[in-house]
């Protein structure tokens, strides 16, 4: 086991994963020679040339369409998006194909690729290198979301996208890339998708979350401590849900606050409130609360605190829920 | 650096009209080559306008003509070899019948049934791709990542007018481009993108001119000729072949029927000129040509559309007799690894 920065640990994945097969290659802005923005690519064109590390022209869209072009010469391409907002425009790639192409194939060709972009604020940044686009990944048909919130995890779960034989997108907490360090197993570390991890065992009350928000539950739960016990479910992954993991912890609890960071209406949060309400009704002692970001445009930095869920914020919900 | 080319903005023609204009001829054609083109002329009217029919009897749905557009798709493909990918748009729907796919299997696609999905690999040809330019990019990611492997498939990616505005054309010529990727980027300008104008689409003189944009070669060709397309194509996919990169090539015609099945163009076309197109249209003009070589006569021209029509009459017999597809397959295909839901999903369609 290696300490290892969020960051580290992806581009300790890279190292090992472009080695194990040589079919695996990583294509975006500045991920050659810069060795991308945040570095999560550093060392790559270096170790494995520049075919496998490409520097591409700025174009989201190309990047995304040339990867499907790649998957069909028999690559398995892992596409950087600088920042979360940047990948909009590759979203016409993504709904009109990647996440259909195989489907339109009957099967029979796939497309093993992976697509990932640091996402989410707190980090001081211009417009538009803030946001939490998860739920435009998670509502296209074909494709699979996952988000890891530690080093372990993010290290385990880009191998397991990168290895799938169906398109995954994974959204890196970037305000944790350097601020949060684990421990990261070496060499090969694979975290199966669609399961989820119990970041924190409690009795009282469930704290859903998933990236960023999942350390900020770990504190909502210690500044609750003296008051309840908070168990904190780590989503992880964000389609397919494990569902099994997310109802056993309702039914544990009976009480479940969601904690999101993109705006509410109709985000991720929806879809797991949706599912306790048709699943866990009978578990539950009162309402599924959720915490979200707000259904503005991801605001100005010197405010951007005010708009991202806080440990009040939880906590406020907890007590509301228990007092129900 | 290399040195800046201005596109060749001259209509390539090879076909005379039998009057003024003298006919040409394309070197390394034999007499079979020109048949082999005049049969998949052929072979791709009768498809399209036995479509038309089909979608009046509703035997299919929605279909997009491509009457007039053959010598485009035909002349093309005969320049490539079988390791080439083609990459249609729906206006090349039966593009795949020159590589041998069965007339059924495209119909299907037009009747909307599951079998009319074919595997690409197959017949190195991608799936027809409904969105406007979206898979120039596709292509251009294809014929990179073949050159990477060290392997010499082309690949050609073909789009309309329409998509030279789009934003995916212009990543993917770029991408093209930048990475030296083997594919050539056939326009078919038929001068309408529905109901636009190509004069409402662009303010640039010729299509063709974009090429200098992104750094590579460009051809103009008449899109009528299939001659001039066969030509004007092999020349890009040689240069595509021997890491010359990518090629734009504007294929020039004139859209003589409805966009689609469901376009009424009476409102917005002028029906004097699309006459004069339809006297000009591309299959009888290669036909013409054929006949002043002395190389086809009637009889053997009548041969070979009746080949053409016994294949589309045996092809929708056997798309007709194809039983429904299953509902499960609502659910099949879209990942390799099947979402927990559709199970449930499944049974509660089927009322459990």
């Amino acid at each position: 086991m290696a300490e290892l920065t969020l960051v580290e640990a992806i581009n300790d994945c890279f190292h090992v994963e472009l080695g194990r097969d040589p079919d695996v290659m990583v294509l975006g802005e500045d991920v050659g020679r810069a060795g991308g923005v945040f570095r999560a690519t550093a060392g790559l064109r270096d170790t494995f040339g520049p075919d496998r590390c490409f520097d591409t022209p700025l174009a989201e869209a190309g990047i995304m369409g040339a990867a499907v072009g790649l998957c069909m010469a028999g690559w398995r391409p892992v596409c950087e998006m600088q920042y979360d907002a940047f990948s909009y425009p590759g979203l016409d790639q993504l709904i009109t194909h990647v996440g259909r192409y195989r489907w339109r194939t009957g099967g029979a060709m796939a497309f093993p690729l992976t697509i990932r972009m640091p996402y989410g604020g707190g980090v001081r940044a211009p417009e538009l290198h803030d946001d939490s686009p998860e739920t435009y990944y998670v509502h296209t048909p074909g494709v699979k979301v996952a988000i890891p919130s530690t080093p372990a995890d993010a290290k385990g779960l880009l191998a397991a996208a990168i290895r799938s034989d169906d398109p995954v997108v994974v959204l890196e907490p970037k305000l944790h890339y350097r601020t949060l360090r684990g421990e990261v197993p070496e060499g090969e570390h694979v975290v199966e998708l669609g399961k989820a991890r119990i970041a924190r065992e409690g009795s009282d009350v469930t704290l859903v979350a998933y990236g960023s928000m999942v350390p900020l539950c770990e504190r909502a739960a210690d500044e609750l401590a003296g008051e309840c016990s908070c168990e904190v479910l780590d989503v992880r992954t964000l389609k397919p849900l494990d569902e099994e993991a997310l109802l056993a912890s309702a039914a544990k609890t009976g009480r479940v606050v969601i904690v999101q960071e993109a705006p509410r209406t109709a985000g991720y949060g929806a879809e797991l409130a949706a599912v306790l309400a048709e699943k866990a009704m009978l578990d539950l002692r009162g309402p599924v609360l959720r915490v979200t970001g707000y259904d503005v445009p991801y605001p100005y930095w010197q405010i951007e605190d005010a708009y991202m869920p806080s440990v009040e914020r939880v906590a406020r919900a907890v007590r509301k829920l228990l007092e129900y | 650096m290399a040195q800046v080319v201005p596109a060749e903005r001259d209509l390539r023609r090879v076909i005379g009209d039998g009057d003024a204009v003298p006919d040409g001829e394309v070197e390394g054609l034999t007499e079979h080559d020109l048949l082999e083109l005049h049969r998949s002329l052929v072979l791709l009217r009768t498809y399209d306008e036995r479509s038309v029919v089909y979608h009046r009897q509703g035997r299919i749905g929605t279909y997009a003509i491509f009457w007039n557009h053959e010598a485009m798709q035909a002349g093309s493909v005969y320049a490539l070899e079988d390791e080439d990918w083609i990459f249609p748009s729906y206006r090349e729907s039966a593009i795949g019948l020159l590589r041998g796919m069965p007339a059924r299997t495209i119909l299907q696609w037009w009747r909307g049934h599951p079998s009319g999905w074919w595997n690409p690999a197959d017949y190195n040809v991608a799936s027809i791709c409904v969105p406007i330019a979206t898979h120039v990019p596709h292509a251009a990611g294809l014929a990179w990542g073949k050159k990477l492997r060290g392997e010499t498939a082309v690949a050609i990616a073909y789009f309309g007018d329409g998509a030279t505005s789009e934003g995916s054309f212009h990543e993917g010529a770029n991408f093209a481009a930048v990475t030296g990727a083997p594919v050539v980027l056939f326009c078919n300008n038929n001068q309408w993108a529905i109901s636009t104008p190509l004069s409402a689409q662009t303010r640039a003189d010729a299509l063709v001119d974009k090429a200098v944009g992104y750094g590579i070669p460009g051809i103009r060709v008449d899109g009528g000729d299939v001659l001039a397309v066969y030509e004007a194509t092999r020349e890009a996919v040689a240069r595509a072949r021997t890491g010359g990169g990518p090629t734009l090539i504007e294929a020039v015609t004139y859209r003589a029927a409805p966009h689609a099945t469901a376009d009424d163009p009476s409102a917005y076309i002028d029906p004097e000129r699309v006459e004069e197109e339809r006297k000009n249209e591309c299959v009888g003009r290669y036909e013409r040509y054929l006949r002043r070589l002395g190389v086809l006569d009637e009889a053997a021209a009548e041969q070979v559309r009746a080949e053409a029509a016994e294949l589309m009459r045996t092809g929708i017999a056997e798309a007709e007799a194809e039983p429904p597809a299953d509902v499960a397959l609502v659910f099949e295909h879209a990942h390799v690894d099947p979402l927990p839901a559709f199970e449930d999903d499944l049974r509660e369609l089927r009322g459990g």
